[in-house]
């Protein structure tokens, strides 16, 4: 065995760390750093950054204009420009519909959509969810009936992520309500533009507007938008929420969040010494710490299987979990850290530009809100009782 | 033994019961809660009509309840209805002017007449009153205070603050009108509603309430009292969190059937109610330990923080796990029950910090006896 990185992965490494130190605004990095939201444009400008540099779309084919690094590479990737707080590759087009369209999409829809992920045309959205179909996807009922040369989509989806940005939507469908529900599910690309289609905005228990209601009435979706065959979504479907898992875990983000954690621990003093020094927030620095440096090689062990072709299922369920056990314990411990200064609610602070004066140690001001907005992480992307059914059933055979 | 309320108290928690019902239901809350002072001065005088502050206090000094477990009915019913505004700070200056016999000021308080705000913790001092650095100095005939307080409740829209400052002889406190000269506030709304302020002194002058260099024991045994009103509170917000969470557990269909029919999810909630229950008889103690002596009365309201804040957000996030993405809403009432409990965790010392005073009571009790 040997944990180490190669020499080549060090070297390529190192040109990812240059890459930041040259091309990542330090205005974007310091609205991360602060946890204050990003704007569309500034979303929208990291990607034209990465995309300048080819790096967009990295886990693409070369001939969409991928990369064609390893796994590995590509954990070095995430990892670095986590710990450079640079803003995260919005998923929705780069590694939800384009995989799709990759795989199941015409040679057309390919050559007209793809482009379009990569220069920013395009804001895609997922219409996956609904009000009744969250755990259980496959209930689904949005309704889409052929009409000539389209289908007219009637229906409900929800917490739709950003959609308020979103152009595009690849959305869920049912085509058919005879037999098993899974195959009467349509996979199709909805123009957010089009009459009858209102998105209505979901606020957080943290204040924040992130997600969304759709609502779809009399939708009329050219027949050319939908992807694959009719009635057999429910494969594309999967496909997407099983593809690019090398990042699940999120442990760059989490070794960067440690890394501000500890800084604080070391400054913040509490009962007249640094909070590092009270012996239960040590104890529990400790276990989170160790945590996740297990989580690390987890992750780079699920990563050399896949490498090597197998198709880690479970283990990608396995990551899920505890990556944002992880994660979420980080946010506990930031709260706890800030003590009676976890309790201001300054939502202002957290859009960039906010002059105002900050309210105990400006660390502290979103620590609460990012605690509880950081709830979903065990919720959305297949729920952790969803990923522990996975795991029960596929490795342990119960 | 008798666990019940007893037929006055059982009345009061009734009346308080069925008023916030009626006239504070989750719209109205929300509204208040998150907007201009973050809590309502009308409702305020309602329930202090209703006598939900004369509780707080002995008859001796113009109350007529004051029992550790009249408070914790009376914070018990206010968590029930999230309600916000200043009752912590009104039981802990108001047992404060009690002690020093100063009736005629807490009278306008119990009245809902003077609305009092309680300034003791600072950036720093991390819960711990022997950290505090605000200075008070004899000036004339009267004092003034030079400092700064973190995150008083309500600092923006009280009348005057209770304030605990050193002296030369040590711990002491002082009444300050708030609109009094150098006072500065910088105030906020909270996370899970209401508002605070960080409140700045500067030569302001101030009333000394009881004896300089005194207060200590006095801001103990008050904090001891507020901790058994949070305990309360606490346990209420479970109780709301915990029926809501059963509700949606016996109508919300997945895969066909009610999600509380899964065996992992029942689980989860068998162990949530038992710690809730755990969780109410620390509260029950730190209530019943109130009257005892010293290092009794700091241990058991010590241990139901520590049982609160652990019991607490496991009772918060499972609540909003189970619920899925709607438990993460700002519209569900849910969301905000949640807000509350893990706040509470934040007040008057957190579960580590009373975990280590605990073990610190547990050794100094020792070397008594020895």
């Amino acid at each position: 065995m040997d944990l180490k990185f190669t020499p080549e992965e060090e070297a390529f490494r190192d040109e990812v760390r240059t890459f930041l130190a040259e091309k990542l605004p330090q205005r974007l990095s310091d609205k991360m750093r602060k946890g204050q939201h990003l704007t569309k444009a500034e979303h929208e400008e990291w990607h034209a950054i990465l995309n300048a540099r080819g790096w967009l779309a990295n886990h693409w084919p070369v001939d969409w204009g991928g990369t064609g690094w390893t796994v590995i590479q590509r954990f070095i990737f995430e990892t670095e420009t986590a710990l450079a707080n640079a803003p995260r590759v919005l998923p929705f087009g780069l590694s939800m519909i384009g995989p799709v369209l990759l795989k199941y999409g015409s040679e057309e829809q390919k050559r007209k959509w793809l482009p379009r992920i990569l220069d920013g045309s395009d804001w895609w959205c997922q219409g996956y969810s609904e009000p009744g179909a969250g755990s259980d996807l496959a209930s689904l009922k949005t309704s889409a009936v052929r009409d000539g040369d389209h289908y007219v989509v009637n229906g409900q989806k929800t917490w739709t992520t950003l959609g308020q940005y979103a152009n595009m939507m690849f959305c869920l469908v049912r085509t058919a309500t005879d037999g098993k529900k899974q195959d009467g599910i349509s996979f199709l690309l909805i123009d957010m533009a089009t009459p009858g289609i209102e998105v209505r905005p979901i606020r957080l228990l943290s204040g924040d507007h992130e997600v969304n209601e759709v609502f779809f009435t009399d939708v009329r979706v050219p027949v050319e938008n939908l992807v694959g065959e009719e009635n057999r979504g429910w494969t594309y479907a999967k496909y997407l929420l099983t593809y690019e898992r090398t990042n699940i875990a999120g442990v760059g983000s989490s070794m960067a969040a440690l890394g501000d954690l500890k800084d604080i621990a070391r400054t913040q003093r509490r009962g007249g010494r640094p909070l590092a020094e009270d012996p239960q927030f040590a104890a529990r620095l400790a276990r989170l710490e160790i945590e996740l440096e297990n989580m690390k090689t987890t992750n780079m062990r699920v990563l050399a299987a896949a490498g090597a072709g197998a198709a880690p299922v479970a283990e990608s369920s396995m990551l899920k979990i505890r990556g944002t056990e992880i994660r979420q314990t980080i946010d506990d411990l930031m709260r706890r850290a800030a003590g009676t200064y976890a309790r201001p609610w300054v939502p202002e602070s957290f859009e960039g530009g906010w002059n105002g004066e900050p309210v105990g140690p400006e660390w502290a001001g979103p620590v609460a809100t990012q605690y509880f907005n950081n709830r979903k992480l065990s919720i959305f992307g297949g729920s952790n009782e969803v990923q522990r059914e996975i795991i029960t059933k596929a490795i342990l055979e119960l | 033994m008798d666990f019940s309320l007893g037929e006055d108290r059982q009345m009061l928690v009734d009346s308080l019961s069925r008023f916030l019902a009626d006239k504070y239901p989750f719209a109205t809350r929300t509204a208040a809660a998150f907007e201009g002072t973050g809590w309502s001065r009308a409702l305020w005088g309602q329930l202090a009509e209703l006598g939900a502050i004369g509780a707080l206090f002995d008859e001796s000094v113009g109350g007529f309840g004051g029992s550790p477990f009249d408070v914790g009915v009376v914070f018990g019913e206010l968590g029930r209805a999230l309600v916000t505004g200043p009752w912590l700070a009104t039981l802990q200056a108001g047992h404060v002017l009690a002690a020093a016999g100063l009736t005629d000021d807490l009278a306008a308080v119990i009245a809902g007449d003077v609305l009092i705000g309680y300034a003791e913790e600072e950036g720093d001092t991390w819960f711990d009153p022997a950290a505090i650095e605000t200075r008070a100095t004899a000036s004339g005939d009267g004092w003034v205070i030079d400092g700064a307080k973190a995150v008083v409740a309500c600092a923006g829209s009280v009348d005057r603050l209770l304030v605990v400052a050193q002296t030369e002889a040590g711990l002491s406190t002082f009444l300050v009108e708030r609109d009094a000269p150098g006072l500065t506030v910088h105030d906020y709304l909270l996370v899970d509603g209401g508002s605070a302020g960080d409140v700045t002194f500067a030569a302001t002058p101030a009333r000394l309430v009881g004896v300089a260099g005194e207060a200590g024991p006095v801001i103990e045994a008050a904090r001891a009292l507020g901790l058994v009103a949070l305990a309360w509170e606490g346990v209420a917000v479970m109780d709301v969190l915990r029926d809501q969470t059963l509700d949606y557990l016996r109508t919300r269909k997945q895969f066909g059937i009610q999600i509380g029919k899964f065996q992992a999810l029942q689980h989860r909630m068998a162990t949530i109610a038992l710690e809730i229950e755990q969780a109410r008889s620390a509260a029950i103690n730190a209530a019943d330990s109130f009257s005892a002596d010293r290092i009794v009365r700091e241990r058991a309201a010590s241990a139901a923080k520590v049982t609160i804040g652990k019991a607490g957000s496991l009772a918060a996030e499972e609540a909003i796990q189970m619920h899925g993405g709607i438990g993460m809403t700002w519209e569900l009432a849910l969301s905000h029950y949640a807000k509350r409990l893990m706040m509470i965790g934040h007040e008057l010392g957190d579960e580590d910090y009373h975990l280590a005073r605990y073990i610190e009571l547990g050794r100094e009790r020792i070397a008594e006896e020895a």
